[in-house]
């Protein structure tokens, strides 16, 4: 396991969230939308130009810029083993 | 029983205006909350005896003070005190619904949650222990579909008994969330010290202000500071000093702390047998199939552009006979009036001015109808927020949203739109800066009321290269306007981006009652609002355009020459009638010249000698504000043409070509001034409706004039000082 920013993760790759390092307006939107700590995410794919990025969480789907995504923390498998 | 206010709130996707629709259905009244563009929905239900004034809140996913949806609906509920409070949330996607309702348990607010989409969930292989929901909150729990008005009635029961008082409001107790030790003991300090000097009692619960106030609510400090400043400071310094203590220990801040201790509750809460998964959670569904094609890297920017062209066409093509029919009706009135009136100041007044203005705002309303309809389609079956995830990256770096895009297209991104439907489109966008931007550049899209003038002038001075002059001028229409937004982004609209964040919504089929309140609506509110002012703006331009007439000594000349023809040549001669005509033309445009509007222009030649245009042009693009096809018919009086038919140019372009005053550098000084300054006032008064004040409009006034002016001149100076 390994800890890596969530704009690295890669289509399909799972991960668990384990910080957000952001406060204010962007912090607080990706915490009311359902993203904290502990929360498990599988990237789902991302726009044609690389950027946003769509994630599956609980069922659903959310999508947020890479820019945002810097500030998300997810813990994943190394890459190995996917 | 008398009437009592009922409120839904909920997340945005979570069917709250489709239950909405359900209950009241025609029965609505939109308008908007003072101050702000956020709209105000309401509407009357009745059963029995129990009889409600329901408002549709916002949605929103949260109850902060991130936007202002959000501090709409909470400052609703806060001094409205509606009786009762529906939560409709979302069955298949419960654990981030129900962070909206843990918020409003806090607020102690008479509530009763609505599950909805009950048949989604099952569908999805979820079980959902309904009555056990309900004990762990503390408020009734309703199933219902709300699409099919399934569990309505039992819905409407249990909300009628919490609003007489048969049912208990949630208890504070009983759901009081724990933040963890050091937040909570924070909490216990300021809650005392809150209830002790009564602060802002009767408005909020005590402990809810103190969790605001750790959260660092901007909206509540203000609030706070506001009724008892020295309080205020006290209640900070502890919310500080817990703030400081877990970044301390924790590297973290006091609202994602919290964040995470509402999640932690309901993640408590579901796993006790509440929900139960058939299938896998995250397994993909029809809707993530969907997605797997239309947002794919090669074939969805296709369909995507499909989809676009193809709402061009419905919008403008199909609006093309309704559009014809209004103008007929109004045609058919402006003969009537014609016929039946003596000449005078009235017959022409009411013929320009009011059958011309109130027939021009008709004139609108089936593309504005159209365009609501097909953006009401794209939005229900959630396809607009895919359209956003596909062109963000673009638009992002002009300081825009990928929603922007939708605006674009229809003022005239593919040459031939208008940019009021343009502008009413904008409020598909949820960033408050990305949507000025977007409201004040749209603007400059090649609309379809541009083209004629574009026929004419590219028609006489740069024929051999027409369809190349229009393309280009498309293209830089684009260039423009998004150019322009950066620089606004980077000025008077300054900020850091809104976050993007956003749900992609399981695709749905948008419900064809849900389709038709959503476009009537919007319609009778263009009509409603914009109407009045139009009609005033269209009087007073014609007043300018008319008045004051040619001196009776002046009229005398023309009325001498007219009987001199009428001596020599017999009545209904073809030379005679041709000379009359030609008189006429002539009087015409001496009276244009002697008119407000023709001093003006004559004036303003002091200025626009700069960019290569006489009063002719100037008066001709003052008429161009009342909308832009008439500045063709007002060159054809100011050059003694008559009233140009906008449609045929031929006779005045080869005037034009003619005349000294024009050269090919001249019209395509003319030509981007005319592409860029002030939008028609038609879309000023839409700018002003939508950007929620007057201010924004005439800004849009100034600064696209000002931009358009440096532009044609700066072009016609160059152009002279390299000899053409």
């Amino acid at each position: 396991m390994k800890t890596i920013s969530l704009r690295r993760m890669v289509r399909n790759q799972r991960g668990t969230i384990t910080a957000i390092k952001v406060a204010g307006d962007l912090g607080r939107r990706i915490r009311d939308m359902g993203l904290v700590t502990g929360t498990e995410i599988t990237v789902q794919g991302r726009a044609p130009l690389n950027d946003p990025v769509a994630l599956r969480i609980r069922g659903n789907t959310l999508t947020l810029r890479n820019n945002e995504a810097d500030y998300i923390e997810v813990e994943v498998e190394d890459e190995d083993k996917i | 029983m008398e009437k009592i206010t009922l409120a839904l709130a909920g997340n945005p996707n979570a069917g709250k205006t489709t239950l909405f629709n359900a209950l009241t259905g025609a029965r609505q009244h939109v308008g908007n909350y003072p101050g702000v563009t956020v709209e105000r929905k309401e509407g009357e239900y009745q059963s029995g005896d129990f009889n409600a004034l329901v408002v549709d809140l916002p949605g929103t996913y949260s109850l902060t003070a991130y936007s202002e949806e959000e501090v709409v609906a909470r400052e609703f509920l806060a001094n409205e005190k509606p009786a009762v409070v529906i939560n409709i949330i979302d069955a298949a996607n419960l654990e981030r619904n129900l962070y909206l309702t843990c918020q409003l348990l806090e607020l102690k607010i008479p509530l009763v949650v609505a599950l909805n989409m009950m048949d989604v969930a099952k569908d999805r292989g979820m079980e959902i222990d309904v009555e056990k929901l309900s004990a762990f909150l503390g408020v009734p729990v309703l199933p219902i579909v709300a699409r099919s008005s399934r569990g309505l009635d039992e819905l409407m029961a249990a909300a009628k008994d919490m609003a007489e008082g048969c049912l208990q409001p949630p208890d504070p107790v009983k759901v009081k969330i724990s933040y963890g030790e050091d937040i909570d003991q924070t909490l216990l300090t300021m809650t005392g010290l809150i209830r002790d000097n009564s602060l802002l009692k009767g408005k909020y619960p005590s402990r809810w202000i103190a969790v605001k106030m750790v959260e660092n609510d901007e909206a509540l400090l203000k609030e706070v500071n506001e009724v008892s400043p020295e309080l205020g400071i006290r209640l900070q310094h502890e919310a500080e000093m817990v703030a400081e203590h877990l970044m301390k220990t924790f590297e973290t801040y006091p609202e994602a702390v919290i964040a995470d201790h509402r999640y932690g509750f309901i993640k408590g809460i579901l796993k006790r047998g509440i929900i139960t998964h058939r299938y896998d959670e995250n397994r993909l569904y029809t809707s993530d199939r969907i997605d797997k094609v239309l947002t794919n890297r090669f074939a969805g920017p296709l369909i995507m552009l499909a989809v676009l062209f193809s709402i061009y066409q419905i919008t403008f093509s199909l609006s093309a006979l309704p559009v014809s029919g209004v103008e007929a009706v109004f045609g058919w009135l402006a003969g009537l009036v014609d016929s039946g009136l003596g000449d005078g100041p009235l017959k022409s007044m009411l013929i320009s001015g009011v059958i011309d203005g109130v027939g021009g705002v008709l004139g609108f309303v089936p593309l504005i109808m159209l365009m609501f309809l097909c953006i009401a389609v794209l939005e229900d079956s959630g396809y607009l927020a895919r359209v956003a995830f596909m062109m963000d990256r673009i638009f992002r770096v002009f300081g825009l949203h990928g929603s922007s895009v939708m605006a674009f297209i229809v003022s005239g991104g593919i040459a031939g739109g208008c940019a009021v439907p343009g502008v009413m489109a904008t409020r598909t966008l949820r960033s408050p800066r990305e949507r000025m931007a977007t409201l004040l550049t749209v603007p400059f899209m090649n609309c379809g009321a541009k083209l004629p003038i574009m026929a004419l002038l590219i028609g006489a001075f740069f024929a051999e290269h027409q369809a190349l002059y229009m393309f280009g001028f498309t293209l830089l229409s684009w260039v423009v306007a998004l150019v322009a937004a950066k620089l606004l982004r980077l000025t008077v609209l300054r900020g850091a981006p809104t976050p993007f964040v956003m749900e992609l919504p399981p695709y749905r089929f948008p419900t064809f009652k849900g389709l038709m309140i959503h476009t009537w609506e919007r319609t009778w509110q263009y009509i409603k609002k914009a109407g009045t002012v139009i009609l005033a703006i269209s009087i007073l331009l014609w007043a300018m355009m008319t008045y004051p007439g040619l001196s009776p000594e002046k009229e005398a000349v023309f009325a001498e020459e007219r009987a001199g023809i009428t001596e020599l040549y017999d009545a209904g001669s073809e030379t005679g009638e041709k000379l009359l005509k030609e008189v006429g033309n002539r009087q015409g445009a001496a009276a244009l010249r002697n008119s407000i509007a023709g001093r003006i222009g004559v004036a303003m030649e002091n200025v626009t000698w700069l960019s290569g245009f006489e009063w002719r042009t100037n008066i001709a693009l003052l008429g161009g504000f009342a909308a832009k096809e008439v500045v063709v018919s007002t060159l054809g009086i100011a050059y003694s043409m008559g009233e140009a038919d906008p449609e045929e140019v031929g006779s005045l372009g080869q005037r034009l070509a003619r005349d000294a005053a024009w050269s090919p550098l001249v019209a395509l000084s003319a030509l981007l001034f005319m592409a860029f300054y002030a939008p028609c006032f038609v879309t000023v008064v839409c700018i002003a409706r939508e950007a929620g004040s007057w201010k924004w409009a005439f800004f849009s006034i100034a600064y696209s004039t000002t931009f358009a002016f440096i532009l044609s001149t700066g072009v016609y100076q160059v152009g002279r000082m390299i000899g053409f």
